[in-house]
């Protein structure tokens, strides 16, 4: 099954009916036909639930040939030279929807070209908004209170970054917000589709409604808190630095204080 | 900890950090854990000054004494204090030898 997400297809090799059956339902919108092909290929091998801790931590390290990726629910590598992986999980959508949101920030800091971020994200008017904060800062609410003129691309884990092509085409133009398969709250994908985006906002529940922007520091500080960012690698961590540096010279990046009520979207536009 | 012993320690930040000035303070992430730190304006004078050859008197003398009111001993004492915190968190490193 092929996965693509922010323009990257991601081969999912496995034959197990009633997985397949749970990507099938998982990624709906965001699959390809076979014959489209796929950079990335990740062979996944299916192992009973009873053997894994489901509480250790996650932990994602480089051994100077491949990416190792563990977590009480799975175990992972992946050869980012190749580009091949292995993936040993039970079957369930949670172990390999993790995989693969590490292996898109992996391959998107490599590129030095955009980022994964906690944030609802939404088009409206042919631009892209996107809405980052902490749980409960109000992500989900405010993608509940949408209008119908918006489309929700997601309401968790935002997909960002330059150019419209793949992740490999690196800084040919502006940034653009794609809808992604992760979902939280919500409990729905999102739409698969992409636009420029118009702003970034930091969410924070109030009395009122209320834009106001945000210092470079505080923009730069917010927006490399709120990344999804998992490997202990310096020279990654540089490029996710120069990227995040990089979006709040050229994004507008502000905070948007609101009241859980349909009037907000009034300010987003 | 007192200031003579203040005196002996060269701080030199940590080669594998990801670090940017912004506005006149530094925001530093380490890559071990990706905790981020963002350091206020005497911070931030301590942490780019922290070359490994220069002592955290000199710094604090330099930087900080020569800005501000404070007196040397406690200004050296509170430097000393916040040097130690960044290298708990290994973004920082503190030599008894200058590099």
């Amino acid at each position: 099954m092929i996965v693509t997400i922010g323009g990257l297809a991601v081969r999912i090799a496995t034959d197990d009916p009633v997985f397949l059956g749970i990507l099938r339902q998982q990624y709906a919108a965001f699959t390809g036909a076979e014959t489209d092909g796929a950079p990335i290929v990740l062979e996944v091998e299916l192992t009973p639930p009873l053997l894994q801790s489901p509480d250790e931590d996650l932990a994602v390290r480089f051994d100077g040939e491949a990416w190792e990726m563990r977590r009480g629910d799975f175990m992972a590598r992946y050869d980012p030279k190749t580009r091949r992986g292995q993936v040993r999980q039970s079957a369930n959508r949670h172990s390999i929807d993790s995989v693969i949101r590490i292996i898109h920030s992996l391959e998107l800091a490599r590129a030095g070209s955009g980022f994964l971020l906690h944030a609802a994200s939404a088009v409206r008017n042919g631009k892209a908004f996107v809405f980052s904060g902490v749980s409960g800062a109000g992500k989900t609410t405010l993608s509940r209170l949408a209008p119908p003129d918006v489309c929700l691309l997601t309401d968790e884990v935002s997909y960002v970054r330059k150019g419209d092509g793949g992740p490999d085409c690196g800084r040919k133009s502006g940034y653009q917000a794609f809808g992604t398969p992760f979902a939280g709250e919500l409990g729905k994908a999102g739409e698969n589709i992409h636009a420029p985006l118009g702003a970034l906002y930091f969410l924070e529940l109030a009395s009122g409604n209320r834009i106001g922007q945000l210092g470079r520091a505080e923009a730069l500080r917010m927006l490399l808190r709120n990344i999804l960012f998992f490997a202990q690698d310096p020279k990654l961590v540089e490029q996710v630095f120069a990227i995040a540096e990089d979006f709040i010279e050229t994004v507008p990046v502000c905070r948007l204080s609101f009241r859980p009520e349909a009037l907000v979207w009034e300010l987003i536009r | 900890m007192g200031a003579d012993q203040v005196s002996e320690l060269y701080p030199l930040r940590a080669a594998n950090v990801a670090a940017r000035v912004f506005d006149g303070e530094v925001i530093v992430m380490n890559p071990a854990d990706s905790s981020l730190f963002n350091l206020n304006e005497t911070g931030t004078a301590i942490w780019q000054a922290a070359d490994g050859t220069t002592s955290l008197r000199e710094i604090v003398e330099r930087e900080i004494c020569g800005v501000s009111e404070i007196d040397s001993d406690t200004a050296l004492a509170d430097a000393e204090e916040f040097a130690r915190a960044l290298a708990g968190h290994g973004i920082l490193l503190l030599r008894t030898e200058p590099a």
